[in-house]
């Protein structure tokens, strides 16, 4: 290559860049927001489907509600299954081109997918899976979690357990990431003693031998997560066993997409969660009205992390250039945006620091849903926070 | 772990055992007799729930939900085997494995199409609900009696139909020529259909029964499907009689090993690390038996070599 050639290659350059630069500027400008490309990839088939069902639906609303035709999202499935959603993130990632990753449901899959994604740049923005392997040591500067950090609502329910009244609790999980953090943030702040601690098969639907157990145990109280179909088939055995113990648990066996399944086997039952669909502020009462008004159904919590989630992508792009990782990144860490649960903030580990409430599961006329009854525990932030060396 | 627990345990055992024999029944007569392996067995037993749930959402009857969950799973399966299954028979395994694989597939998108992505409601009837006292003072739930008694007389049903009819004659018959059987004048086209209407039928109501505890959702019939292979190799394909006792072995394995293990473990362990190790081995439990069962019978326990 002779020297002439090179310098007209700068020339070249120079002027693309100028031209690039010149295109960017009032992008961010306009006052709608910058550009964003965005892969959701969440669970829409297979076990576990409503719940990615409700995310995607929750994001996609709050997407046109943030009025900012930048953003522009790319929906896959994953179907539940860790190498089906490592090979659609790369997909995203090397052949889309995407800038920010979202939408996962399972955390086994969230730990499959998002360190790959960081390590190559992307932010990822967690919907839902909050496992405590990335929210302490394993934390990273483009890894944010709008939802909440796996033990939260476990431990709102320790808490909730406690003013119960339980003394002796019968506990179990299913055995994965997320099941394991479920018992570790319930021992946390239950304050009586663990009768029978059990983990049950991921995905299993047949919960008769563990009935079988409750039944001959001395426990006082059940605690209990089992997400999807696995809540449903035990909450149905379970009202059916004849076993008349006090049930406790995270919101996620009795959110809006379980409880048309299961009927009077949940009423009453005290469940914990970030939110609750009768929440007394603006922005959460706006968002389940425009929700029932383009999907025809109540939002479930799955829905609203979506929606907010939505609602934080939005918020940075209108402050900051996502190609200028470092200002979109700031931006996405002031979360200056009106969340449906009131305030949000995070902690320095990229995790909200926020209330959990109780919620009652009720009938409401034909159809069954939640009501917000107080808060577990106010300004709750996860105890790995400060296991993370991120600092801001 | 005291003498009611165990009983009570053996008793569900039992009855995981009875819905897995309502399944591998019908996998093993088409295995049998059609020497076809159906894959899309699992997408009839949804289809079955799926249809029950529907009826008794409409009529109120769970009665009649059971008896459209047979006929719809009877339906789709004579129209498939009308349809698709009729051109794999003289097929390669894989060829049939991959057909039916698509078939699944299909499947799974048209109800999801149909229903929706979110599970269904389908609930035990009131007559069925709740507990009854058992000799020895074991209270056990009405309803998985219920599906034990129905299982069993399942099974004998199908053994006298097999056993003491011409239909079954020409059943056994066509297990064991195929050939010479459509020589000797029978229509084996329509034995065929009816063979596989038949097993639909059956994964239909398993899945009618099941879904009613359980949560009836579009995926519901594949874990089903792998346990329904490994019973039917452990009890001989092709044998009745050798389905219900693989699947009796597994239920009451698999049970008993779920609970069984932690507490071993728990006597020398840690409660956390017992649930871990136990429950993990636990889940590698029936797969050890068939391997075990393999390497004693390698036709399984009442297959013909």
């Amino acid at each position: 290559m002779n020297s002439t050639y090179v310098k007209e290659s700068l020339k070249a350059f120079g002027a693309a860049s100028a031209v690039a630069l010149g295109m960017a500027l009032p992008a961010v400008a306009d006052g709608h927001g910058g550009k964003v490309k965005i892969g959701l990839i969440t669970t829409l088939t297979g076990g576990g489907a409503g719940l990615g069902v409700d995310i995607r639906d929750g994001f996609l609303l709050g997407v046109k509600q943030s009025e900012n035709d930048g953003l522009e999202v790319i929906v896959e499935d994953d179907q539940r299954k860790p190498d089906i959603a490592v090979q659609l993130a790369d997909k995203m990632i090397q052949s889309e081109k995407v800038d920010v990753m979202t939408g996962l449901v399972f955390s086994n899959l969230a730990l499959a997918v998002a360190p790959a994604t960081t390590a190559q740049g992307k932010f990822y923005i967690s919907p839902n899976a909050g496992p405590a392997q990335l929210a302490g040591r394993g934390c990273h500067e483009n890894y944010f979690n709008v939802a909440w950090q796996n033990d939260g609502p476990h431990e709102a329910a320790g808490a909730t357990a406690n003013k119960m009244g339980m003394k002796k609790a019968f506990i179990f999980a299913p055995n994965y990431p997320a099941g394991k953090d479920a018992l570790t943030g319930f021992k946390r702040m239950f304050e009586g003693e663990i009768e029978t601690e059990l983990f049950t098969k991921l995905g299993q639907t047949d919960y008769a031998a563990e009935i079988a157990q409750m039944r001959a145990s001395d426990a006082d109280g059940i605690f209990f997560f089992a997400p999807g179909g696995m809540g449903i088939s035990f909450l149905k055995q379970y009202a059916d066993s004849g076993i008349d113990l006090p049930l406790v648990g995270p919101a996620f066996s009795f959110d809006q997409t379980i409880l048309p399944a299961v009927g009077d086997a949940a009423e009453g039952v005290l469940n914990t969660a970030q939110w609750a669909p009768d929440l007394d502020n603006d922005a959460s009462r706006a968002f389940v009205e425009s929700f029932k008004a383009e999907y025809g159904r109540i939002p479930s919590i799955y829905a609203q992390q979506g929606f907010d989630t939505a609602l934080l992508i939005a918020s940075a792009a209108a402050k900051a250039d996502v190609k200028d990782t470092d200002a979109f990144r700031t931006a996405l860490r002031e979360a200056d945006f009106v969340s449906t649960r009131g305030k949000f903030r995070f902690g320095n580990n990229q995790h909200p620091i926020q209330d959990f409430w109780v919620r009652k599961v009720v009938k409401e006329g034909d159809i069954f849903t939640n009501t917000a009854v107080e808060v577990a525990i106010a300004d709750r932030q996860d105890v790995y926070a400060s296991e993370c060396a991120l600092k801001w | 772990m005291n003498m009611l627990l165990l009983i009570e345990q053996i008793l569900n055992g039992l009855q995981f055992g009875v819905m897995l024999f309502l399944m591998a029944a019908g996998l093993t007569l088409i295995f049998g007799v059609m020497g076809l392996i159906n894959l899309a067995h699992g997408s009839l037993y949804m289809i079955g729930a799926f249809a029950a749930a529907a009826v008794a959402g409409w009529s109120g009857s769970f009665l009649l939900a059971l008896i459209a969950s047979m006929a719809a799973a009877a339906m789709v399966g004579a129209l498939i085997e009308l349809t698709v299954i009729r051109r794999l028979y003289d097929r390669d395994h894989l060829e049939q494995v991959l057909a039916t694989f698509a078939l699944i597939l299909i499947f799974s998108e048209g109800t999801r199409w149909i229903f929706g992505s979110f599970p269904l409601f389908l609930n035990i009837p009131e007559y069925l609900k709740g507990t009854v006292i058992l000799p020895g003072g074991i209270e056990y739930s009405l309803y998985r009696l219920t599906i034990i008694g129905i299982g069993l007389a399942v099974a004998v049903g199908l053994f006298l139909l097999i056993s003491k009819t011409r239909v079954g004659m020409r059943i056994r018959a066509g297990e064991n020529d195929r050939e010479m059987i459509g020589a000797l004048g029978v229509d084996i086209s329509v034995l065929y259909t009816l063979v596989f209407a038949l097993g639909a039928a059956l994964a239909g109501l398993s899945g009618a029964l099941v879904g009613a505890i359980q949560s009836v959702e579009v995926g519901m019939g594949e874990p089903v499907l792998i346990l329904a292979f490994v019973v039917i190799v452990i009890g001989g394909i092709g044998s009745i009689k050798g389905a219900l006792a693989g699947a009796l072995l597994v239920g009451l394995t698999d049970t008993l090993g779920r609970t069984m293990l932690p507490v071993v473990f728990g006597t020398f362990m840690d409660a956390s690390s017992a649930t871990t190790v136990g429950s993990a081995l636990a889940s590698m439990l029936i797969y050890i038996l068939m391997a075990g069962v393999l390497i004693f019978k390698p036709t399984g326990l009442f297959g013909s070599s």
